[in-house]
């Protein structure tokens, strides 16, 4: 039976497609093969979620090694729908990207890109998949060395220098995550993560699991951007090529996140996590500094993909700011927020690729009067933002009412009064590129504009459609934040 | 004091080792150093690893008469693993490089900077 494979197919098959992509000649192929492929993975990622669903968690064995000697992979409600919200980012960011990358990149690296983009895909998929902590690491480095070669394919010769920095953050992050694993298997001696559940409980106390801990959430929060491991951000998600630009924004994060969870509530669990070292005290304080300094810099960005990615931190903050809770309702608030978040933020870049087809530049001055010559793009735009601020009928107001209700639950009124405040900071930002956009008189080269390329628009049209669909019946994310809360606090 | 020291010296190779590492990283300007500081932080976990694996006197594990102390292959199999991730993170590194020394005529990050500082 097939379907008895789908966890491992869910990984290998966009890595066997990766090679197999980059062989291919100089035409649409590599884009037909690439969205193909994800969008194959995305059919199986609904498959899964599917089982889990109706049977619980999954184990696969890989050639039939049992556990704690063979390499496991784990999904269970968590971890496909993480899974869920990957491949679809994935699939609708690479059936738009044709034009995007036609117009970006050079004609020669067509091929290398797709490839890049599904070994992206594939270390993004693994690390979701896999129950071995190191298996995690090798993931994490293949996404990672893809994310650099690809970021570095942008235009601007800023694209290599800001490669360069996240190559050395990234890098520092994955080998301290490593260090981690390290201590970990020193004291237990098993890498299966619910058997490392286990273990740590019945010897808990050692020096070196503490270390261990420190080591994996100093990493983790590195490849996260969270507060003041963010610096290499903004210049990535700014100076990439736009399809880059989007997928790594909506996923590559998320996915940290996802690894987040699994370390503190898989991996040491949550009394571990909240009760011995207290968690919270440190999450807390560096989630609300994010959201603030943040948001409040992302008002002054001069360019609209860095008022994005500023942006980004503060949503990252947010999700963050949901687990330093350390109730349930935070973690599920953290989760509804990874979803929507990753659907608003992939909508409001694909728009920003939009308008640079024909702007050729994202610089705020420069897309004066955009609202005229480009008005449905704009109008995407619009919505995006309403939701990234929150407003009711968007998957945004659904994440926020969540995330108020849970510190509610801890009666601090002084956050919720922050979360509200900061989304008034939100307002600005979003406003100042609206404003932009519609009341500004257009610059004459950009007064023949025209209309983003139909498959383009369509696409961004569909992510916003999505996030204005989970906004109105959020009843899906919300039940499959539920159970995944469940299962990662079990 | 000493003992300590003296019983654990790998561990106090790899301590000195990342640090290092780390400082290069942190304190060099120049782009190539900044990738060998790397380079030997991530050596010194590699360290750490096969140290962690290794008895006195341990033998790989065969079962036979006569073989009675084991030291355990798994960190050296994951090192393995782990060194081919490092030369291809240096592989990539060394690519940004040679790209960023021809589109700015300089590897030096700060002087990078300034040319960047002047674009804007």
């Amino acid at each position: 039976m097939i379907g008895s494979h789908y966890p491992i197919l869910q990984v290998v098959i966009p890595l066997m497609a990766a090679p197999l992509c980059s062989l291919l000649p100089r035409t649409k192929l590599p884009w037909l093969f690439a969205t193909t492929v994800s969008w194959i993975a995305f059919v199986i990622s609904i498959m899964l979620m599917l089982k889990v669903n109706t049977n619980g968690a999954l184990i696969y064995e890989l050639g039939s090694w049992p556990a704690p000697w063979g390499i496991q992979y784990h999904i269970d409600a968590i971890s496909a729908f993480v899974l869920v919200v990957v491949t679809t980012v994935a699939s609708i960011t690479l059936l738009a990207s044709r034009q995007l990358v036609e117009n970006e990149i050079t004609a020669t690296k067509h091929s290398l890109f797709y490839t890049a983009f599904l070994l992206c895909l594939t270390g993004l998929l693994g690390i979701i998949a896999t129950g071995d902590a190191f298996n995690v690491f090798v993931f994490l480095e293949i996404s990672s060395l893809s994310s650099y070669a690809m970021i570095a394919m942008g235009d601007n010769r800023k694209a290599l220098t800001a490669s360069y920095e996240y190559l050395i953050m990234g890098t520092i992050g994955a080998t301290f995550i490593l260090i981690g694993i390290g201590l970990l298997y020193m004291q237990t001696g098993t890498l299966n993560m619910l058997d490392l559940q286990v273990r740590i409980h019945e010897i808990d106390g050692f020096r070196s699991v503490h270390a261990a801990f420190a080591f994996f959430t100093v990493g983790i929060c590195l490849k996260l951007a969270l507060f003041p491991l963010h610096q290499w951000l903004p210049n990535a998600y700014a100076y990439a090529p736009s399809v880059v630009s989007i997928f790594l924004a909506a996923t590559a994060t998320k996915v940290a996140l996802y690894l987040l969870y699994r370390v503190f509530y898989t991996i040491f669990g949550f009394d571990f996590s909240f009760d011995v070292l207290n968690l919270g005290y440190i999450l807390l304080p560096l989630s609300v500094i994010a959201i603030v300094i943040s948001s409040f810099t992302a008002i002054f960005q001069p360019g609209v993909k860095r008022l994005l990615a500023y942006s980004s931190l503060a949503q990252i903050g947010y999700m963050t700011l949901g687990i330093a809770l350390g109730t349930q309702a935070g973690l599920i608030a953290s989760i509804i927020h990874l979803f929507n978040h990753a659907f608003i933020k992939g909508a409001l870049f694909m728009c920003m690729a939009c308008l640079l087809t024909y702007t050729h530049s994202t610089r705020l001055v420069d897309l004066a009067g955009a609202g005229k010559t480009m008005p449905w793009t704009c109008a995407a735009f619009v919505v995006g933002g309403l939701a990234l601020i929150g407003m009711p009928l968007t998957s945004g107001f659904i994440s926020k009412w969540y995330l108020i209700l849970a510190i509610l639950e801890k009666d601090w009124w002084w956050l919720a009064a922050i979360v509200l405040f900061t989304s008034l900071l939100s307002v600005i930002y979003v406003w100042r590129v609206v404003e932009q956009l519609y009341f500004r008189r257009p610059r004459p080269e950009c007064s023949y504009a025209k209309e983003a390329p139909p498959l383009l628009l369509a696409c961004t049209w569909l992510m916003i459609l999505i996030t204005v669909y989970f906004g109105i019946d959020s009843s899906y994310p919300i039940q499959m934040a539920t159970s995944a809360a469940e299962v990662l606090l079990r | 004091m000493i003992e300590l020291i003296a019983n654990q010296y790998s561990y106090w190779i790899s301590i000195l080792l990342m640090m290092a590492g780390l400082y290069i990283v942190i304190d060099h300007t120049n782009l190539l150093k900044k990738l060998i500081g790397l380079n030997i932080f991530q050596t010194s976990v590699f360290i750490l690893f096969i140290s962690m694996g290794k008895i006195d006197g341990g033998t790989a594990p065969i079962i036979e008469e006569g073989y009675k102390v084991f030291s355990n292959p798994l960190p050296h199999v994951l090192i393995l693993t782990a060194i081919v991730v490092s030369v291809a993170t240096t592989a990539v590194g060394l690519a940004l490089v040679v790209n960023i020394n021809k589109r700015f005529q300089s590897i030096d990050e700060q002087e990078i900077e300034e040319i960047e500082l002047e674009e804007e």
